[in-house]
């Protein structure tokens, strides 16, 4: 008997070894969670490797910001310059954006519709990745001291990144949505379709459980549902690159992630949503014109007793004082269909074409000033049945 | 290519000191962990693989190859969202491999390293994809990615192994 096992010692050595680490196995797949099961052996992994990760990084940081800060600036002007053109031009498109969103919201508010919105975000570095192609993860420099929890959604500017699975101390693992046992609801933008975006063997991503009798065009962005509980709805997922009948009743469709998850560095953890029913503004509604004509240069205000000595319905005063106090409240508007307000005085008011009203020289000290463009106050606007909803 | 069956006692048996054999393995999954972060196409290697089968061949004794190749293993397995155990029983099966036979093959050379390599890291991701089958993972074969990844590994193994020499020590 000694001499057997002393002959198979190695292999028994080995069947032992191979048993208990499927035993091992076996008891992590049974518990609904294994947050318990192996938390100790990952701690210490993490808790190894991630001191090493963080130092290199800031290492890397640091030379990094002296380089790119102080030292090779090649460039940096003409970069500011096209970044000033670029917020002129991000300006013009947010009055647009501001309409369209607040139609949404009055629309939303009719339907009694609950929005979800990020309200707290926390920025976080990645340090490390899991290293194994198959479990597609990275590793954040942001832990439970910071009050990151599990099932957090991660994202950057471009797109969603992932989601929370692990905390550490003070680090935590994401996982990305290219990881083949990710799940996010997903919506196609313009079809409205849904399907669950799900990685592939290959890193890609792919978005799963559309009927292959639906028409998705290549191109058409792919955008969070909010179905998962976990991404907040509308938030960029990516782009369709390809598009293919699967074998069975579904799509195969193809998507391209907006965020680069190969070249992750900073992102974005989101901490708090918060839901809440639509409400249109209480300024009410506003045109593009309007906020446009806002923006416009002004006249100083009247003083006061100047403005006091006029009857009720002359143009109302926007902006504040020259003097660096408040404008007195606006008098109420007497007329007012079209948005144009009624002049009591002998002051020529001229309709501009946002609604408003351009009074010329309104005083003696606006002269030489430019011309005052007021905006019609929100309780003169006309009351309109609504409108279409948008396409 | 110089692959020779030779007896126990021909072959030499190295050891590598106590420090190499903490921080080699630590290295390797640390690289592991952070390269791919900079240079993404690196998740195709599996250093800590190729640091396995460089200790087993290099000890020739199965019991520490199989010690060698569970630890890493299961170090490696720590650092990813997947049950434990799914490296450490793949690393287990090619340290106890490659230590076997390294007892009864003279493996000192280039070629025969390219191709032990080559044979163990499919061995390697063929028992790793059989244990995710078990545990319920669905995860999809590739033969191309796989043989692809076994010739980049293989060729990396072999600088590898050359750099790992100098620090083995002759028992």
């Amino acid at each position: 008997m000694e001499t057997v096992l002393g002959r198979y010692r190695n292999l028994i050595v080995l069947v032992g070894v191979l048993f208990v680490q499927v035993l091992g196995l076996a008891v992590q797949v049974k518990r609904t969670s294994d947050s318990d099961s192996s938390r100790l052996i990952r701690v210490w992994a993490v808790g190894a490797i991630s001191p090493l990760e963080k130092a290199l990084v800031w290492t890397q940081n640091s030379s990094g910001n002296l380089w790119h800060n102080y030292l090779y600036l090649r460039g940096v002007r003409a970069e500011n310059r096209d970044l000033k053109q670029q917020v002129e031009q991000m300006r013009i498109e947010q009055v647009r954006l501001s309409q369209d969103a607040d139609q949404a919201r009055r629309l939303q508010a009719l339907l009694a519709f609950k929005e979800q919105f990020i309200s707290k975000t926390m920025a976080a570095q990645v340090i490390g990745s899991t290293g194994s192609e198959q479990s597609r993860g990275v590793y954040l420099d942001k832990g439970e001291k910071d009050g990151i929890k599990p099932d957090m959604a991660v994202i950057t500017a471009d797109g969603v990144v992932g989601k929370v699975l692990r905390v550490y101390r003070s680090s935590s693992l994401v996982l990305l949505i290219s990881d083949q046992t990710s799940g996010v609801g997903a919506i196609l933008e313009k079809s409205r379709l849904q399907g669950i975006l799900r990685g592939m063997p290959s890193g890609e991503v792919g978005v799963e459980r559309v009927m292959s009798d639906e028409d998705v065009p290549a191109g058409e962005m792919v955008l969070t549902s909010g179905g998962d509980r976990i991404f907040p709805k509308g938030l960029v997922i990516g782009k369709v690159t390809q598009v293919t009948k699967g074998g069975d009743f579904f799509l195969n469709i193809r998507v391209s992630p907006s965020a680069n998850l190969s070249k992750l560095e900073e992102v974005l953890i989101v901490t708090k949503i918060d839901e809440r029913q639509a409400q249109p503004e209480p300024t009410g509604p506003s045109r593009a014109a309007d906020i446009l004509a806002e923006r416009l240069p002004t006249v100083p205000p009247k003083a006061p007793d100047a403005a006091a000595a006029k009857p009720s319905g002359t143009a109302p005063q926007a902006g504040s004082a020259a003097d660096g106090k408040p404008a007195p409240p606006k008098p109420k508007a007497t007329a007012a269909a079209g948005g144009a307000v009624a002049p009591a005085s002998r002051k020529v008011i001229s309709p501009t074409p946002s609604g408003g009203t351009v009074a010329p020289g309104a005083g003696s000290d606006a002269a030489t000033a430019p011309p005052k463009v007021t905006k019609p106050p929100a309780d003169s606007t006309p009351q309109t049945p609504p409108q279409d909803p948008p396409q | 290519m110089a692959l020779t069956y030779t007896s126990g006692e021909q072959v030499e048996v190295y050891r590598f000191g106590i420090p190499a054999t903490i921080f080699i393995p630590l290295t390797a999954v640390f690289l592991q962990a952070w390269l791919p972060l900079r240079l993404p196409f690196f998740s195709i290697f599996d250093l800590p693989l190729l640091v396995t089968i460089s200790f087993a061949i290099a000890r020739r004794s199965q019991m520490a190859g199989i010690f060698t190749g569970a630890l890493i293993g299961i170090f490696q397995d720590a650092l990813t969202h997947q049950p434990i155990g799914l490296y450490g029983i793949s690393k287990t099966v090619v340290g106890f491999g490659a230590s076997s036979l390294g007892i009864k093959l003279d493996v000192e050379n280039a070629g025969a390293r390219l191709l032990l390599t080559l044979v163990f890291y499919v061995v390697h991701e063929v028992v790793y994809f059989t244990m995710h089958g078990l545990v319920g993972q669905h995860v999809q074969w590739s033969w191309a990615h796989e043989l692809g990844s076994a010739v980049a590994n293989a060729v990396l193994g072999v600088f590898l192994y050359a750099l790992l020499d100098r620090l083995k020590q002759r028992t």
